[in-house]
């Protein structure tokens, strides 16, 4: 609402800047010439000071005057009469329609094209002082992470955040808390399943020797844990071992009530490796299971090949670049995660953490560096 | 305060400079008074709403709102107060908005303060000054828009480039944009002189202060930049040469042409058309200026092409400004009409020689600057124009304007007498003369060039006082009389043997440093002693501290001389955490005009430091003379009354050297 009132008053200023000069003064009609002429005259009044003074000696000053009058001849002669203003009213009219009308088109259109009206100011001192219900999640990710730089044992600190890291996209952040938590409170199903699935997700989804580590870290923990059975298999999947893949989730399948969540996403994966499920199959289990592996394999080749392309585009993506690396050696392609490790190198060139992070996953995925 | 009332501020502020430009300048055509009268009012309305604008962004970093992306890029909460108001202007979308806020302050002031101007030209200037503002606030919304949200807003920024975090960047960019957008209101000047067709009597009055102020401010602002590299960068050089340095010096050089053409424009009705010709060209060159810093063409040609968005946007700038202007200049200049005239040898031919001899400079060290970034962009192939080039042009061409420079003052106007001036500078040249050979006798051979420009500095400095005790008639007269003349002088005429002394100390730093700087590259452990020109530094210890944003390593050393300890020096190595980016901060001890400069180097294998230590001697003056230049300037500025050249009339009997035409 506020915004709107200093929006209004300040075009209603700029067009009384326009409005207000245009009013008809008595004065309107003086010659420029008279201007100049002041000037001159002012200049005959300071020859004749400096000489009284003594600065100049007065030939000198008899010099100057005459180059004065000169000028002032000519100024007299130029420009007695037809230089003096005017000032019409159909003018004045049309300057007037202009700056009522044209300003706040032009200002107002050309500030909804570019400006964000419904947003606030959002000074930091207001956000950090907010009560938490109405903080917004970046100011609470601040402040826990404010108190875990100054805690960093703080084991329960690194559990809190490390759900909201995955929440808001910062896996890599994420993966770090749930090291920390590890390694401050201990291993157990949930840490490592949260470890390795935030890793997963940094790597888009394939399941690195990492996270298959954090897994099996989860299983070790409580061997009936499904998350870390589901991406167990998931990583047999991955690896080319299907039928590896069909056992765990079968065994899974065998150990889950008809009524998990998980339930659906298991069947389909099932109907993935080609084995039976148990459960009532849902429509996307026979979706999965019309496509010939063909097709799936063709949709895997379109979406890395958009990754590719995206890459290709704009660069400036490490994560990016480590996925399409992966991907391409997940399908078979050497001599393509190769090329993609090259031209991720010569993007991060100038960062050295970057190239370290390629030539890591280059040398576990074999591919030489 | 909500960032989008400033947004909207510089959304009407372009508004406001669209009418600016159309209403008063349809007005002086149609000779319409009532539109003529909008100008000035609309100026105001620009300057307001661009000052509210700047005011919005600035209360934006000061509070932290990192719901604007300039914010979150280019500041952080822990920042000390100073560097988050300065960090407004420390980035590429802040400083354009200063730029124009600058812009908007001298149109506002011409406004205000050109109540006796010859309405016409007002107006004419007004609408000049309106389309610069076109420009430059079009290219902040469309290009460089410093209002950018981001929501959700990050809960902290990326701080400050921490070579910025200093008290140089409060000074330094804006001196530097009072000088650059000085010139706007010259070049306003000149172009409305075209449109119209004629030079009013006023205008060189209003040129005048204009380009001396714009001057004063460009020469403190570059000196300020030069101390700054100095003490910030670390390796005790004060020049580099560098594009982003050569783009002030070229403004600089027209400017200081432009202020000498004034003069005689002002004093003597001559020489308007090159006067106008140079106003152009130094705001021209300020353009450019800001084009080469603000493309990023100077980064990479290559950078430049793969994100020409802004580049382009610029150089349209560019080529409407200068291009529009010239042609403008070419198809007008000749209705203007001719001044008075002159001999060749008068205070108005040794400006003209100053003009060319400046005006050439400026032309070399643009060469020098553009023929590599033309080249790459051309074939490809990478050169660099270093020091040696730019040395060896603008020192030939500087030398015989400083060399001159004594003259200029000490001949008359219209026809002047050479032998005298030389014989009243006798003293001044012998004194220059006993300097340079105590400067070869303490130098004991080395290169010639030194003790040249150690008697030159000399001469200049001595020539300044050799002009104003002239006219006060020091030595001629009984004192008293002397000190009331001297007391009466106009301060113009102070001014200019003020500016002019200014140049010989500055040219008396340049060769002291230049020649016998001595430098000390050692690796050091705490307790080693080693000497630098005369003193000897003991690294006393090596202490670390925690600053608001950083942590530093800091080196403290003990400084003696002949055994006898006179105090120390601290230097330190910073990293900012929010960057991870290191800075030096180079210790600093003045002796005198001479200083001690420390700066550390990385840690070596074997344990200590790489430290670098250099003595300069008499390095100070470099800046103090610049300061002293604008003194100079302050002074001559300060000087209000309307200035009319007395000619020397022409003796009837002995037919005067036949004068030339001025232009």
């Amino acid at each position: 609402m506020l915004l709107w009132l200093a929006i209004s008053l300040m075009t209603g200023a700029a067009i009384m800047a326009v409005l207000w000069p245009l009013r008809p003064r008595v004065g309107d009609g003086v010659s420029d010439g008279q201007a100049d002429l002041a000037v001159y005259r002012d200049q005959l009044a300071e020859i004749d000071r400096d000489r009284d003074a003594g600065l100049i000696g007065a030939s000198e000053s008899e010099a100057a005057r005459t180059e004065v009058a000169r000028r002032m001849l000519r100024v007299a002669q130029a420009d007695a009469a037809n230089r003096i203003a005017t000032s019409s009213d159909r003018r004045r009219r049309l300057a007037a329609a202009v700056a009522l009308v044209g300003v706040p088109l032009f200002a107002g259109g050309l500030y909804f094209a570019l400006g964000s009206p419904e947003q606030g100011g959002q000074p930091l001192a207001a956000r950090l002082d907010a009560r938490p219900e109405q903080a917004d999640v970046a100011i609470l990710v601040r402040r826990v992470e404010d108190h875990l730089n100054a805690n960093p044992d703080d084991g329960r600190g690194y559990e809190v955040i490390a759900p909201i890291y995955m929440r808001i996209g910062r896996f890599e952040d994420a993966a770090r808390a749930w090291e920390n938590a590890i390694r401050l409170n201990g291993s157990d199903a949930r840490r490592q399943n949260g470890l390795g699935e935030a890793l997963l997700a940094q790597s888009g989804g394939v399941v690195t020797a990492e996270a298959k580590a954090a897994f099996l870290a989860a299983q070790a923990d409580d061997p009936k844990d499904p998350k870390a059975r589901y991406f167990l298999g998931l990583a047999a999947e991955q690896d080319g071992r299907p039928q590896e893949a069909a056992s765990i989730w079968s065994a899974l399948a065998a150990d889950t009530p008809a009524d998990a969540p998980w339930r659906p996403m298991l069947d389909a994966a099932l109907a993935r490796v080609g084995a039976p499920t148990s459960g009532p199959s849902a429509a996307d289990v026979a979706a999965a299971q019309q496509m010939s592996a063909e097709d799936r394999n063709a949709m895997v080749r379109g979406m890395v090949d958009r990754l590719s392309q995206r890459l290709a585009e704009n660069g400036d993506d490490l994560d990016g670049w480590l996925r399409l690396m992966r991907a391409w050696n997940v399908l078979g392609e050497g001599g393509k995660a190769r090329d993609a490790a090259a031209k991720a190198r010569v993007q991060f060139a100038a960062d050295t953490q970057a190239l370290g992070r390629i030539d890591a996953l280059a040398r576990e995925l074999g591919l030489g560096s | 305060m909500n960032p989008e009332i400033g947004h909207y501020a510089l959304v009407l502020a372009l508004a406001v400079a669209i009418l600016q430009t159309v209403l008063p300048i349809w007005g002086a055509r149609t000779n319409d008074a009532a539109l003529m009268r909008v100008g000035p009012s609309l100026a105001l309305a620009f300057c307001g709403f661009v000052a509210l604008s700047f005011a919005v962004l600035v209360t934006a970093y000061v509070s932290s709102d990192f719901s604007v992306l300039n914010v979150v890029e280019n500041s952080h909460s822990l920042k000390p107060l100073l560097y988050r108001i300065t960090g407004t202007w420390g980035n590429h979308e802040g400083s354009m908005l200063l730029w124009a806020l600058v812009l908007a302050i001298f149109g506002a002031t011409v406004a205000l303060f050109g109540g006796n101007l010859p309405a016409r030209l007002k107006a004419n200037v007004l609408g000049v000054q309106g389309s610069i503002g076109v420009a430059f606030t079009a290219f902040l919304l469309l290009t460089s828009n410093p209002f950018t949200r981001v929501i959700p807003a990050p809960a902290e920024g990326h701080d400050l480039n921490p070579v910025l975090q200093d008290i140089g960047l409060a000074i330094h960019p804006p001196l530097l944009y009072l000088g650059y957008v000085g010139f706007s209101v010259t070049f306003a000047f000149a172009v409305a002189a075209l449109i119209d067709g004629r030079i009013d009597a006023a205008w060189a009055r209003w040129v005048r202060p204009w380009a001396l102020g714009a001057w004063g401010f460009l020469t403190l602002g570059i000196a300020m930049g030069s101390y700054w590299a100095y003490y910030e960068l670390g390796w005790g050089g004060w020049w580099f040469w560098d594009p982003v340095e050569n783009a002030s010096l070229m403004p600089w050089l027209a400017g200081t042409a432009l202020i000498h053409s004034a003069v005689v424009m002002e004093k003597r009705d001559a020489l308007k058309v090159w006067t106008v010709l140079l106003a152009i060209l130094a705001f021209s060159l300020s353009l450019l200026g800001t084009f080469l810093v603000r493309s990023g063409v100077l980064t990479s040609v290559h950078a430049f092409a793969t994100d020409p968005t802004r580049g382009v946007f610029i150089l349209c700038i560019l080529v409407i400004f200068i291009g529009g202007s010239l042609t403008l200049f070419a198809a007008r200049a000749g209705s203007l009409r001719q001044g008075g005239i002159f001999a060749p040898i008068s205070r108005e031919g040794a400006l003209v020689l100053n003009n060319l001899l400046l005006t050439a400079a400026a032309a070399a060290v643009f060469v020098g600057t553009l023929y590599p970034l033309a080249l790459e962009a051309v074939t490809g192939e990478k050169i660099t124009v270093g020091p040696p080039y730019f040395n060896l042009t603008v020192g030939a061409l500087m030398l015989p304007v400083t060399f001159a420079m004594p003259f200029g003052p000490l001949l008359a106007w219209k026809r002047g007498d050479l032998a005298g001036a030389a014989q009243r500078l006798m003293l001044a040249f012998l004194l220059g003369l006993l300097a340079a050979g105590v400067a070869a006798y303490a130098q004991g051979g080395g290169p010639a060039l030194t003790p040249i420009g150690i008697g030159l500095a000399a001469f200049v400095v001595l020539g300044a006082v050799v002009d104003i005790a002239e006219r006060a008639g020091i030595g001629r007269l009984p004192a008293a009389t002397a000190f009331a003349r001297f007391r009466g002088l106009p301060r113009a005429a102070h001014g200019a043997a003020l500016a002019h002394a200014g140049v010989g100390i500055c040219l008396l730093g340049i060769v002291a440093e230049t020649s016998w700087n001595s430098e000390t590259i050692i690796g050091a452990k705490v307790g080693d002693r080693f000497p630098v020109g005369g003193y000897e530094l003991t690294l006393a210890r090596l202490e670390p501290r925690t600053g608001p944003n950083y942590r530093e390593l800091v080196g403290v050393f003990d400084i003696s001389r002949g055994g006898a300890s006179v105090g120390t020096i601290e230097s330190s190595k910073r990293l900012f955490t929010a960057r991870n980016m290191p800075t030096t901060e180079a210790g600093i001890r003045t002796f005198g005009f001479s200083q001690l400069y420390v700066s550390l180097g990385d840690e070596l294998p074997g344990g200590g430091l790489a430290i670098r230590a250099y003595w300069k001697p008499l390095v100070t003056l470099i800046w103090i003379g610049a300061i002293i230049m604008a003194l100079g300037g302050v002074f001559s500025l300060s000087d209000r009354r309307l200035r009319v050249g007395a000619p020397k009339p022409a003796r009837k009997a002995v037919p005067a050297a036949k004068p030339v035409a001025a232009e």
